[in-house]
């Protein structure tokens, strides 16, 4: 049980259930459709920029806790930030799930430290960053579905 | 025998002790495997009969003069006619060795569908059919110009049988359908439909990678013209099955892969094919697997069929209504006719995430759309977890799995 409260703590239990910036955007800049053919896990990722700073960033779709609680983590980390940080964001926050968190303060994680349990279960991993990959695409301007297989 | 005299007889501490694997532990609990529909764990008499074929008997098969070639080539024959017999085929002429079921369907779609199906045809399927007896007549519709039917399901998961009976019209040549859905457990009444596919004239193909393992399967009384099913699913190894086709339509499709064994002579100007059924198996088979695959069936059918069902079904209804009593779990799939597959769905729990605690409770699932994704719309569901047991779960692990079901709950409460 106790590897289990690890991943499922409370604040992914909590953003599973009411996921921040769960929405449509219609004056979105960019959205990317990305899906996990394995489980699937499908989500719409929407992304409004103001030059290169983040300014708004929502998301619709349904998948399992992990990766909607990732996408509502997301949706807020991000928002405010340039693009150059949202993507070293991700960089932390795929170091942290997979397992490879050392030299990682607590000032870096911040809100995303709720899914360090994820590196005990592998299978998850692909979970956790379906939301990420999504935004780095949209960030990227690439209109196009992103999967994780 | 009853019923009752059935499932007193079944001996399920013995079949048990057959199957090492289910002594281990996983993640530090018992393990309770309810994958089945996935694939099969294996008995010791199939784990035996593959060191033995490779400690004493491993050679080509159909080729060398010498001793251990002759060996294994009758080894390779007789599992031939056993599968003949499990399936009261005809003649061993009409069992195919394929790498599985989803092969055995492509050799039809490739070699009969190619040349018997032209544009304006059409196919029909149902609408709980696995991938593998989806795409490879998508393919076939595409290259053809044919169209692809789809006989709808009623909200229990079973075909419309009425409705299906109304799509039948001269246009379709071929009509795929499994023997029982690997997402939802629902038993199809093939009988019937091959009756009526060929009273319209149409060839039927029965996908029965879930039939095999659940019931006595006897090609003839069915009727049907091509019978595909997998290894591993019933017991024996990966990588290996079957296509059964009736004689005269295998005598008149073309070879669908070229190379060794597939032939009788050749030269660069002509290439004279082989008999029936070697016309179809190019190349060096899985020996291992087909032998092992005949220790399978044997071993199958030791312990009966008739028994086998029996006991599966009685396992069925009471995993079923074990799972009932868990608030907020709803069933996908109850249809009247069904093998022991449990597809569902626990309110507000994405299916992946029961996957992961279960497995932390040492029970296997499956989670995800099964390889039947327009199933899975049908149903207005992402994906399921499912529970598929075999002949050798219990009604304790039964208990297991509505336990860590209930610490599911405990964890998203």
């Amino acid at each position: 049980m106790s590897d289990l409260r690890e991943l499922y703590q409370q604040v992914i239990l909590d953003h599973n259930k009411n996921p921040r910036n769960f929405r449509e955007m219609e004056d979105a800049t960019s959205r990317v459709d990305g899906y996990n053919p394995l489980c699937g896990d499908h989500y719409t990722v929407f992304l409004k920029t103001d030059g290169d700073t983040i300014a708004e960033v929502s998301f619709t779709g349904s998948g399992c806790a992990i990766s909607k609680a990732s996408a509502s983590v997301m949706s807020s980390t991000v928002k405010g930030k340039s693009k150059e940080e949202a993507e070293h964001l991700f960089d932390t926050f795929h170091r942290l799930v997979t397992g490879d968190a050392s030299g990682l303060s607590a000032s870096d994680l911040g809100r995303l430290a709720a899914f360090s349990g994820v590196s005990e279960f592998p299978a998850r991993v692909k979970c956790a960053t379906l939301a990420w990959h999504t935004l780095r695409s949209a960030l990227e301007g690439r209109d196009e579905k992103v999967s994780t297989e | 025998m009853s019923v009752a005299e059935v499932l007193t007889a079944y001996d399920i501490e013995s079949v048990r002790r057959d199957f090492p694997i289910l002594n281990r532990a996983a993640r530090g609990k018992r393990l309770v495997y309810l994958d089945n529909a996935a694939t099969t764990q294996k008995p010791q008499a199939v784990i035996d009969r593959i060191v033995r074929y490779y400690s004493q008997e491993n050679s080509n098969v159909h080729r060398g003069v010498h001793y251990l070639s002759e060996i294994a080539t009758i080894e390779f024959e007789n599992a031939r006619g056993v599968v003949q017999r499990f399936l009261n085929a005809r003649d061993v002429k009409e069992i195919v060795f394929t790498r599985g079921t989803t092969e055995a369907i492509n050799l039809v779609a490739q070699s009969w569908g190619r040349t018997n199906v032209r544009e304006g045809d059409e196919i029909l399927i149902t609408a709980i059919e696995h991938h593998s007896n989806i795409v490879p007549w998508q393919m076939l519709c595409a290259e053809k110009g044919a169209k692809l039917l789809v006989a709808p399901v009623n909200d229990a998961g079973e075909v419309m049988i009425e409705k299906l009976e109304r799509m039948l019209n001269p246009r379709v040549k071929l009509v795929a359908i499994n023997h029982a859905s690997n997402a939802l457990g629902t038993i199809n009444p093939i009988k019937r439909i091959i009756s009526a596919a060929h009273a319209n004239g149409s060839i039927v193909l029965v996908d029965g990678a879930q039939g095999v393992p659940h019931m006595r399967v006897d090609v003839q009384d069915l009727g049907a013209d091509f019978y595909a099913f997998s290894g591993h699913k019933v017991y024996g190894p990966t990588g290996v099955g079957v296509l059964y086709g009736r004689q005269a339509l295998l005598e008149e499709m073309p070879p669908w892969q070229g190379g060794g064994d597939m032939i009788l002579s050749v030269s660069y100007e002509k290439t004279t094919y082989n008999a029936l059924p070697y016309k179809f198996e190019a190349g060096t088979p899985n020996i291992e697997g087909v032998v092992a695959l005949a220790a399978a069936l044997e071993y199958v059918d030791g312990i009966g069929l008739d028994a086998i069902s029996a006991y599966e079904h009685d396992l069925l209804l009471y995993a079923t209504k074990r799972m009932l009593e868990i608030d907020g779990l709803r069933i996908i799939g109850t249809a009247a006719e069904k093998a022991a597959v449990i597809s569902f769905v626990l309110e507000g729990v994405h299916p992946h995430d029961i996957g992961t605690i279960l497995d932390q409770e040492g029970v296997a699932v499956r989670t995800g759309h099964h390889c039947a994704q327009p199933l899975m719309m049908r149903f207005n569901v992402p994906a399921t977890g499912r529970a598929s047991f075999g002949l050798y779960n219990t009604r304790e692990e039964a208990d297991a799995l509505v336990a860590a079901l209930h610490k599911v709950i405990e964890v998203f409460r």
